[in-house]
């Protein structure tokens, strides 16, 4: 299976990069050779096989449901690009 | 004298506690030789010499007064990776050049309580997407043995300032190989725990169901002494392991009689380099005169580590990547015309080619219609993987191998072929999908370069593989050995 130049772009979009022209076939070159290493999963058996996603198959744990961080809004910010106010700062999206 | 300090950590507590010589000594000494020899390595992307300095006075004060914790006033150094309260943590990537984290990593908090002095933050691949260091935001970290070859990566920096004696010992992290690797390619010691082990709160994510942090140093002991200060419950990690943290010193003093070492024949197969299998070869017999016994096995599905690996990671990667947005830290281009624009030229501009590339095909493995083909594919496969684990953990207690297939490969000769990088973590992918624990020991030299023994244990037999470790190192001296360095004219 491969895919063409438009789908990276399209998946570019997706992911909220931007591919300049110059570097696209290069991307989708190395792109489809992942692709390829891919296609030995698909030889693997695996109907009913459980998908694993935790490698000691825990399940999420849980807290009570109390406040247990005090407020560092401040110390949060203070590494933000732009904020006004106590508010992240971002361009116009509503006129 | 050597510009270098080969000196082991449990060495250097003695040397304090005696009062052969003092925190701020050590701490001196350690800024000269990164001032003298880093320049070539480029291990560190920052020092803290100014809070380094500070912390050790106060560490100096502590040794003085009887409080001294295991690690009060040994220098260490991090992986830029984990979040440090007031410094610089770039994780490698432009992105996050200009970011100083508000709160400590809790391996970070621990290892100061335990008393360790911070004396910087090492080099590595952007987001720890990579097997050789050369990803970095920062440029590549050379490996001390050979200034034209990688150190590994992706925990390259502590690697290499390890091997290089600028520390004793440094963090690293673990996703598919990158404490194991770089700790082979570089001829020191290095141990990924089980995963949730050790707590992720503050560990930057990248592949959050494999990554794991852990231990880089000379020795097993090293390893086990600062595993004992990382590892534990963290509350705030909800992945984080709720079990009591093992003594690992107590247990180093096992003995071998009887082990049984299991030998998978697809870790010797085609791909594996003859220098590196023969010392491989000569390491086992060895633990075949300390008493223990190999029996070969098999784990028919390590192949598919690979593209399973490299389905789920990326997956996991563009997800967790997803939060660099421009808009609460981290980078952010000039003057965006809207909203989009923000978040695509920040990110654009932020992230290097590599996680990029990882960002995509995580992406796409995700997206509608592809997801049972890859990304729940990749899931299925893993179950397999970490099912022939356990079915060959039924006949024997540890499993021995080849970190790497071949010795450090030279700078530039695998970056234009992701796909050929990929396949330099054949031994070590399969350990993060199962989330067993396995570490790197030195067990010799192929052309001048270390060679890296890999034992895999099963979950929590941290301590079996600490011991195992620990005998052999009691017998051999490739973990003394240190590179010769030529200090620049």
């Amino acid at each position: 299976m491969s895919v063409s130049g438009d789908t990276i772009r399209e998946i570019a979009q997706l992911a909220r990069l931007a591919v300049e022209d110059d570097e696209l076939p290069a991307l989708t070159s190395s792109f489809n050779a992942i692709l390829d290493l891919f296609e030995q999963l698909q030889a693997a058996p695996t109907d009913g096989v459980e998908p694993m996603a935790n490698p000691l198959d825990a399940s999420q744990s849980l807290r009570e449901d109390v406040v247990t961080e005090t407020n560092q809004r401040e110390a949060l910010q203070a590494v933000a690009p732009l904020t006004e106010d106590g508010l992240y700062l971002v361009p116009r999206v509503v006129d | 004298m050597s510009v270098t300090d080969s000196r082991s950590l449990t060495e250097l507590a003695q040397a304090l506690a005696n009062g052969d010589t003092s925190s701020v000594a050590l701490t001196e000494a350690a800024l000269t030789r990164i001032d003298a020899l880093d320049g070539a390595l480029n291990s560190f992307i920052t020092v803290d010499r100014e809070s380094a300095l500070r912390d050790a006075t106060a560490a100096d004060a502590r040794i003085a007064d009887g409080s001294a914790a295991p690690l009060t006033g040994i220098p260490i150094a991090h992986k830029d990776i984990f979040c440090t309260r007031g410094l610089r943590t770039s994780c490698g990537s432009r992105m996050l050049d200009n970011f100083t984290p508000p709160y400590d990593a809790t391996v970070v908090e621990r290892l100061r309580s335990a008393g360790a002095v911070v004396i910087g933050k090492t080099n590595m691949d952007e987001f720890a997407m990579g097997s050789s260091n050369e990803n970095s935001f920062y440029g590549p970290c050379k490996n001390p043995w050979d200034l034209n070859r990688v150190p590994g990566g992706s925990s390259g920096g502590s690697a290499a300032a390890v091997a290089a004696g600028l520390v004793a010992a440094a963090t690293g992290t673990d996703t598919g190989g990158s404490i194991r690797q770089p700790a082979a390619f570089c001829g020191i010691t290095g141990l990924k725990p089980t995963y949730g082990l050790v707590s992720r709160l503050g560990m930057i994510a990248y592949a959050s169901s494999l990554d794991q942090g852990g231990p880089m140093a000379r020795s097993a002991e090293d390893c086990a002494l600062l595993l004992e200060a990382m590892a534990g419950h963290d509350p705030r990690d909800s992945t984080s392991a709720q079990r009591p943290v093992a003594n690992y010193r107590e247990q180093l003093a096992q003995s071998l009689d009887g082990l049984r070492i299991g030998i998978p024949k697809e870790y010797f197969g085609e791909g594996l380099d003859s220098g590196v299998a023969a010392v491989i070869e000569a390491a086992l017999k060895e633990y075949e005169s300390m008493g223990a016994t190999l029996h070969e096995i098999s784990l028919p599905r390590t192949a598919l580590s690979i593209p399973a690996y490299y389905v789920i990671a990326p997956a996991e990667a563009s997800t967790n990547l997803s939060r660099y947005d421009g808009v609460r830290y981290g980078h952010r281009c000039d003057n965006p015309k809207d909203l989009e624009d923000l978040y695509t030229r920040s990110r654009e501009e932020g992230f290097g080619a590599e996680v990029q590339r990882r960002i995509l095909v995580g992406t796409y493995a995700l997206s509608s219609g592809y997801y049972d083909a890859y990304y729940k594919k990749a899931q299925q496969v893993r179950r397999f993987i970490a099912g022939d684990f356990a079915s060959a953990f039924e006949s024997v207690d540890v499993i021995a191998g080849p970190t790497t297939p071949g010795i450090a490969f030279a700078l530039g000769s695998k970056t234009s072929d992701p796909t050929a990088m990929y396949l330099e973590d054949i031994y070590t992918l399969s350990v993060n999908l199962a989330g067993l624990p396995a570490m790197s020991l030195p067990a010799g030299f192929s052309q001048g370069m270390p060679v890296g023994l890999q034992l895999i244990g099963q979950h929590f037999e941290e301590a079996r593989l600490l011991g195992a470790a620990h005998q052999f190192q009691q017998r051999s001296d490739w973990h003394r050995q240190t590179p010769k360095l030529e200090l620049p004219a």
